[in-house]
């Protein structure tokens, strides 16, 4: 089972080798880690996906509110939550395929941020199935390179994770 | 605010945090705080190696329940520090560990002895500091001092750059600001209610102790919920000494090679009520077949050892002290019950025992010779089959005057912690308990044992092997006993005497109490050579992996 978790942490060096450090010493595996600063530049926030049951999630999350620099822990509940990964992808682009892909990131909503001569870069944003199925369609021109951010997540309404 | 050097500064800063003494050994880079220790009222012991400035710290600490304090050079001189830490860690001891480091302009460069100590120790510190400015000096101290102490005790290092330790400040000491440090104070009173409600129903109830008693002082609480419930007790090899051993409701430790009784009574028990323990390895056995029966109530102060290691039905996070208060308001007297029969009958049947001898000296009839002696010792330990023998075979009845290392197994722990707990309790009669083995990974304390006028009595069980590891050689592989024989080598009583030491032996059980009273009578440190069978077992064992129901008896 993926879990999302948000967790706000003091902005100073080393606290990402804590947190790294927590997780593969304890044994949790991390599917994707996203961190920058919050809206106090004092704080980053880290949005982490995990894959695990409910009694290891029960452990990751109290193992992290151990850690000094953590000020807090929340899981953000696929229900009641929003998150959103990007990803840029630079693909074999010619004469003859240009519109076919174009017609592609149209469909997806996403957009093309570069063009050569036998490239396109692509930028999308969305779901990571979203992000899953562009790069699935993508691949029959030949992806060139691809880089994704993770996911970064938000609770839905008027509620907030304080910094 | 008055302007001083950052060195100055360290030294204030310990001052008011209460630091009397301070384990350490010089080097390059420690030069300006050497300097001004110089001129100081703190009281440095120089060691011969730098682990045995982190374990005396740690005996000292957990003597006093104070923070111990040691300070290593930067490079080599931290990194021989790890071990110590990594022990204090494992059993929650409250410690700061100072380092020397490189110029923070030669950080890594990898400049002469550097070495990132603060990256090394991550997994093994509650929480760590390298000072860039010799301005953060009185925050990072106050902070680093009041994490190890609170909530969950534990070692936090820190490390000083040299031009930290030289450059100025204008020194005031201020509040703290830890807004990811908040540990659980009060307990919930549900929890409590719900704890009590199963207290009252349960049949076959046991009381499961460990360190977590010792920190928070609450032996006298441990005793009211019992009495008052008449729930037997068993302690971890952490919270020996926790509950009397000598009362009807004690079963002693359980385990791996607790009592039989301890571990009849858990695997047959109705509720276990877990204070202050963590279900560790060599407490639970094989985890699946562990008290089957048994409703668990776990109290503990870190929320994270809830729900580890086991199934919790009633958790409750705090420390062992409030929790236990209100449990025992929370419940009503219970009278002597069928259990508390059936659990006695086990503990005459079953008792700790060993086959007694005239011809050669007996390593429990060692330590039972201690106790008659000098009942109030204060015993520390190595670690292997001494450990045991001393948890066994003294009938312990103050945590802090029981001393080992638990979590980690450092062999070489037991004299240099020794040396500590000495210092914070120099009335006391402090022995070591150790074996030839563990004792030569420390020897070199002799001479600040010596130099100090320290006088810790060494009593070595001198079976010329590394005799825990070979027990296991002898019951699982065969008798082929690969690296584990030491050899007759040295000789302890010329050891101790070229130190400058009492050196003492005895080879025959009429010898063993004439030279503990010769040893107790010195007000020298001394080491007592105890030769002894060379394959004498620790009884009773759980076979590691199996179920505590599967306790054997071994022959010695």
């Amino acid at each position: 089972m993926k879990h999302t978790i948000a967790a706000i942490v003091e902005n100073k060096p080393g606290v990402l080798v804590r947190i790294a450090g927590l997780f593969s010493r304890r044994g949790f595996n991390i599917d994707s880690l996203t961190v920058g600063r919050t809206d106090n530049p004092d704080y980053s926030r880290m949005t982490i996906t995990v894959r695990a049951d409910e009694a290891v999630l029960e452990q990751v999350t109290k193992q992290l509110n151990k850690l000094v620099n953590v000020i807090r822990v929340s899981e953000l509940k696929p229900e009641s939550s929003v998150g959103r990964e990007l990803a840029i992808i630079k693909v074999n682009a010619k004469k003859e395929t240009r519109s076919e892909i174009m017609q592609i990131v149209s469909v997806f909503r996403a957009t093309i941020i570069d063009v050569s001569p036998r490239s396109m870069i692509v930028e999308v944003t969305g779901s990571e199935g979203k992000i899953d199925a562009i790069e699935r369609l993508l691949r029959q021109f030949g992806i060139m390179e691809l880089a994704r951010t993770g996911k970064v997540s938000m609770v839905r309404g008027s509620k907030v994770i304080k910094t | 605010m008055r302007k001083m050097s950052g060195a100055e500064a360290i030294l204030e800063c310990l001052k008011l945090e209460g630091v009397e003494i301070i384990f350490g050994l010089p080097g390059g880079v420690l030069l300006p705080l050497y300097d001004a220790l110089y001129d100081s009222d703190i009281k440095h012991i120089l060691v011969r190696h730098e682990q045995a400035a982190a374990h005396a710290a740690d005996g000292y600490a957990r003597a006093t329940g104070r923070v111990g304090v040691c300070l290593a050079t930067s490079g080599p001189g931290a990194t021989n520090l790890v071990t110590g830490i990594a022990t204090a860690y494992m059993d929650s001891v409250p410690l700061v560990a100072m380092t020397g480091q490189v110029p923070t302009n030669l950080i890594g460069k990898d400049a002469f002895q550097e070495a990132d100590i603060t990256g090394i120790t991550i997994p093994i510190t509650k929480h760590s500091y390298l000072v860039k400015d010799a301005k953060d000096l009185p925050r990072v101290f106050r902070e680093a001092f009041h994490i190890a102490r609170t909530g969950r005790p534990g070692p936090v290092l820190i490390d000083l750059p040299r031009d930290v330790t030289v450059g100025e400040l204008d020194f005031s000491y201020p509040d703290l600001d830890l807004p990811g440090y908040n540990p659980t104070i009060g307990v919930h009173k549900l929890q409590i209610k719900k704890a009590a409600q199963v207290l009252m129903e349960a049949k076959r109830p046991v009381i499961y102790a460990g360190g977590g008693v010792r920190y928070a002082s609450a032996s006298k609480e441990l005793l009211g919920l019992a009495e008052k419930v008449k729930a037997p007790v068993t302690t971890t090899l952490m919270g020996v000494g926790c509950f009397p051993e000598d009362n009807p409701l004690s079963l002693g430790m359980l385990g791996m090679h607790g009592t039989k009784y301890a571990n009849y009574a858990i695997q047959e028990s109705d509720l276990i009520v877990a204070v202050g323990a963590r279900f560790d390895d060599r407490v639970t056995g094989k985890i699946a077949s562990f008290a089957p029966s048994a409703t668990i109530v776990h109290i503990d102060v870190d929320p994270a050892e809830i729900g580890k290691n086991v199934k919790v039905d009633v958790p409750i996070v705090g420390d062992a002290k409030s929790a236990l208060k209100e449990l025992i308001e929370a419940v009503q007297p219970k009278t002597w019950s069928a259990w508390n029969d059936k659990v006695s009958a086990w503990k005459k049947d079953h008792p700790l025992s060993y086959e007694k001898s005239e011809d050669v000296i007996k390593p429990q009839m060692v330590m039972e010779t201690i106790y008659e002696l000098c009942p109030e010792a204060i015993i520390v330990t190595e670690v292997g089959q001494n450990q045991m023998w001393a948890a066994q075979f003294f009938t312990h009845k103050d945590p802090h005057r029981f001393i080992s290392s638990g979590g980690l197994g450092t062999m070489g722990y037991g004299f240099p912690a020794a040396i500590g707990a000495q210092m914070a309790r120099p009335d006391s009669t402090v022995f070591d308990i150790a074996g030839d083995g563990s004792f030569q990974m420390n020897i070199q304390e002799l001479a600040t044992a010596v130099l100090n006028e320290i006088p810790v009595k060494v009593a070595v069980m001198n079976n010329g092997v590394l005799g825990m590891v070979r027990q296991w050689q002898t019951l699982f592989y065969e008798k082929r006993y690969s690296g584990t024989t030491l050899g007759n080598v040295p000789d302890f009583v010329k050891v101790a005497e070229a130190y400058g030491a009492l050196g003492l032996r005895a080879t025959k059980p009429s010898e063993v109490e004439p030279v503990l009273r010769k040893a107790i009578g010195s007000d020298r440190p001394t080491v007592i050579d105890f030769v002894i069978p060379t394959d004498e077992m620790v009884s009773p064992m759980v076979p590691a992996g199996a179920s505590l129901s599967e306790i054997l008896e071994l022959e010695g």
